[in-house]
């Protein structure tokens, strides 16, 4: 039995589920992730079944819920702190950055911070200001820090759980415009076998040139695949899952093939993860490229007023531009 | 010193021959047991009623003693090592050794320190090597003890930062159940008046408040912030805020080592019986500048210190060594003699303490590693090896 099928949104409520069976040092913090389950309900029900101990409504202060979280870590708890949405997330960005990312390098491995942050991250949902945003690369930046995004259902039941098991302290983000897709998750299957958290995944198999994708964008690459194998070409997906540390070894052995590379994110184009990833992948396949790596990223503004949300965002056809363009070079 | 439960602060009933009511209108009194002249006052009173005093033997006198010259000493010892080009910066102590060595006395073996980056007394009366802090200040480390085995955390030097892990881990204490009786837990935060200013202490006022965490805030007003003056952060004196936060707040002479024993051991056991969290602002000076780095000529006017040197923390407690003719003038000899050769012994330990090698800043970025630094670190020592052999 054992696969269902589920919200990304809901996978993730089961993950945190069984994160909490399974480990009693396990508690999750929010704003308004008790009662009322968190603004997108990913913590439905969980206060009601392990207490207002292990899911702990806190203060409105996010700087609060990290700094809180790094002394509960201390003590040997592991904090799941929810962000309740990107925008929000900067005025824990002091504990984040100063003190969450380097506890364990100062005390030369003595502490430990194994803490996760949840993050709500990226727009299309039409919402105001302040809860579009797409803050990855202030964390990916942070050494000490690790950061993933999961794509679907299935990863985000497994990927959710193997970050809470883990040491290291993880930015978790969330696609929140994904959590309403449906897709099958295999629930018995234990977590020891599970695919690497910090590696990335082929999303589909293609020949004629590489999309690079992650979080929200991993979707809208596999639209673009598919409307471009009508047209006779093969592009190749792949989501990457997480993004520090960064695991480029299937896109460079994809971009050797495939001699083109196009990087897709929401977030500003403008020293973000795609420059980075553009960069690598100039070093490891530069005799390969038959184009400069494209990057198809949100634009160098704010996040704008949500009716013009779709022509900031990346879509198929931008995606399908791009790749054109790397044909043309 | 401090073994057992000497010291704790009582509510006693019996009337003391005197007592001092702290906190009446107007400016507030400080809770004080032993006046700048090296005068015992038995009890004092708090805002709340509650009565301080302390009750040791001579031999506990004579160990806080020696506590409040050996941190003073050692103190001296790294700020002429800084002047030396030994370290690269020191936050000297110099002054406020009897808030520390008071509220440090005052913490029992489970409890569990939050410091700033000056509470090298407080670290020393942990039992922590002193030399410890001298590594992160000669740059050779960012401090190398381990907080949970001597149950007090890294220095932290963003300003108030640690206020809100200190209440995370109180409220840890809480949820294990490690509250309610004598042997239960306490926490204790330190941090400046400067530190009142931020969020994030207020945050944790907030925090500790509505869980009740088992959370003592020990704010040592030393009156300046650098160079800005209390005046700059506060318009009403620092302990009144807990009020407004909904828990008690108690003002303390921070140059008398004894009530700074008295009310913060009284606040960690309100605290461990999970009656919740109290701030206690020490009322001190910090008689040297903030760091090696700062003057404070120019910001302070030289008449002030020469008042506070009036009450200074170490002339007072000689002061009534002598009057209670609990040890005689031999016993500052030996204590002298015995911080002199303690401060030698730290000296030559500072010198000999070896760089870092290169490749070590690679070292514990990640409890898991990572095979990008993995990567850059193999780099590295390449680039490094072909150096070798070579006169560069």
């Amino acid at each position: 039995m054992a696969t269902e099928t589920l919200t990304l949104g809901k996978a993730l409520n089961t993950g945190l589920r069984r994160a909490l069976e399974n480990d009693q040092k396990v508690v999750i913090m929010g704003e308004d992730v008790g009662k009322l389950g968190g603004v997108f309900r990913i913590t439905d029900g969980l206060q009601k079944d392990f207490g207002d101990q292990r899911v702990i409504d806190t203060p409105l202060a996010e700087s609060g819920i990290i700094g809180t979280a790094v002394g509960l870590a201390i003590r040997g708890f592991r904090p799941v702190c929810e962000i309740q949405f990107d925008g929000f997330v900067y005025p824990a960005y002091d504990q984040i950055v100063s003190q969450v990312a380097k506890m364990h390098y100062r005390s030369q491995g003595k502490v430990r911070i194994p803490m996760v942050i949840r993050i709500p991250y990226g727009g299309g949902i039409g919402a105001v200001e302040h809860h579009s945003e797409s803050p990855e690369a202030y964390f990916a930046h942070t050494a000490g820090l690790k950061v993933v995004t999961c794509a679907n259902p299935q990863d985000a039941y497994v990927m959710i759980q193997q970050a809470i098991a883990s040491d290291d302290p993880i930015v978790f983000l969330e696609p929140k415009r994904r959590y309403w897709e449906k897709g099958p998750v295999d629930l018995d299957a234990p977590l020891t076998d599970a695919y690497p958290l910090h590696s990335a995944r082929v999303a589909r198999s293609g020949t004629d040139a590489t999309v690079l994708a992650y979080g929200p964008m991993v979707r809208t690459a596999l639209d673009a695949a598919t409307a471009a194998a009508e047209d006779g070409r093969e592009l190749e997906v792949i989501d990457l899952r997480t993004l520090s540390p960064l695991d480029l070894t299937a896109a460079y052995e994809s971009v050797k093939r495939t001699g083109r590379c196009v990087v897709v994110h929401e977030a500003p184009g403008n020293l973000g993860l795609g420059s980075e990833i553009a960069a690598r992948i100039t070093e490891e396949c530069f005799y390969s490229l038959e184009s400069p790596v494209l990057r198809v990223t949100g634009f160098d503004v704010p996040y704008p007023a949500a009716r013009v949300e779709e022509e900031y965002l990346p879509d198929l056809d931008r995606v399908l531009d791009a790749v054109d363009r790397t044909f043309g070079w | 010193m401090a073994k057992g439960d000497p010291g704790a602060a009582t509510r006693s009933k019996r009337a003391a021959p005197r007592t001092r009511r702290a906190a009446a209108t107007g400016e507030p009194e400080l809770v004080q047991l032993l006046t700048p002249e090296g005068e015992r006052i038995e009890t004092a009173l708090g805002p709340d009623g509650t009565e301080y005093r302390v009750d040791f033997t001579d031999e506990e006198y004579r160990g806080l003693y020696r506590d409040l010259v050996l941190v003073r000493k050692l103190d001296a010892e790294a700020t002429a090592l800084q002047r030396q080009g030994e370290l690269g910066l020191w936050a000297s102590l110099l002054g406020q050794e009897a808030a520390q060595v008071g509220s440090g006395r005052a913490l029992r073996a489970q409890d569990m320190a939050f410091p700033t980056y000056r509470e090298h007394g407080v670290l020393y009366c942990r039992g922590i090597d002193p030399i410890m802090p001298l590594g992160l200040f000669r740059g050779v480390d960012q401090g190398g003890w381990d907080p949970n085995e001597f149950k007090f955390n890294m220095y932290t030097i963003v300003i108030g930062a640690q206020t809100l892990h200190a209440t995370g881990y109180a409220m840890g204490v809480a949820m294990d159940g490690k509250t309610g009786g004598e042997d239960g837990e306490a926490v204790i935060a330190y941090f400046g008046d400067g530190a009142t200013s931020q969020g994030d202490v207020n945050e944790s006022f907030v925090w500790a408040s509505v869980f009740n965490a088992p959370l003592v805030f020990f704010c040592q007003n030393n009156q300046y912030a650098i160079s800005e003056p209390l005046e700059r952060q506060t318009r009403v004196p620092l302990y009144r805020r807990a009020g407004g936060f909904g828990f008690p707040g108690v003002r303390v002479d921070g140059n008398d080592v004894l009530a700074s024993y008295a009310v913060t051991r009284h606040a960690l056991d309100t605290a461990r019986s999970g009656q919740g969290p109290s701030l206690i602002e020490a009322y001190t000076y910090r008689m040297g500048a903030h760091t090696t780095s700062d003057d404070p000529t120019r910001y302070r006017i030289a008449s002030e210190v020469e008042a506070w040197q009036a009450k200074d923390p170490i002339a007072r407690m000689k002061a009534f060594l002598l009057k209670q003719q609990i040890v005689d003038e031999s016993f500052f000899t030996e204590i002298d003699e015995q911080a002199r050769t303690e401060s030698v012994h730290l000296r030559e330990r500072v010198l000999n303490m070896p760089d870092p090698q290169p490749v070590s800043m690679f070292d514990h970025v990640y409890p898991h590693g990572s095979p990008e630094l993995d990567e850059q670190r193999a780099r590295f020592s390449q680039y490094m090896e072909s150096f070798e052999g070579s006169a560069h």
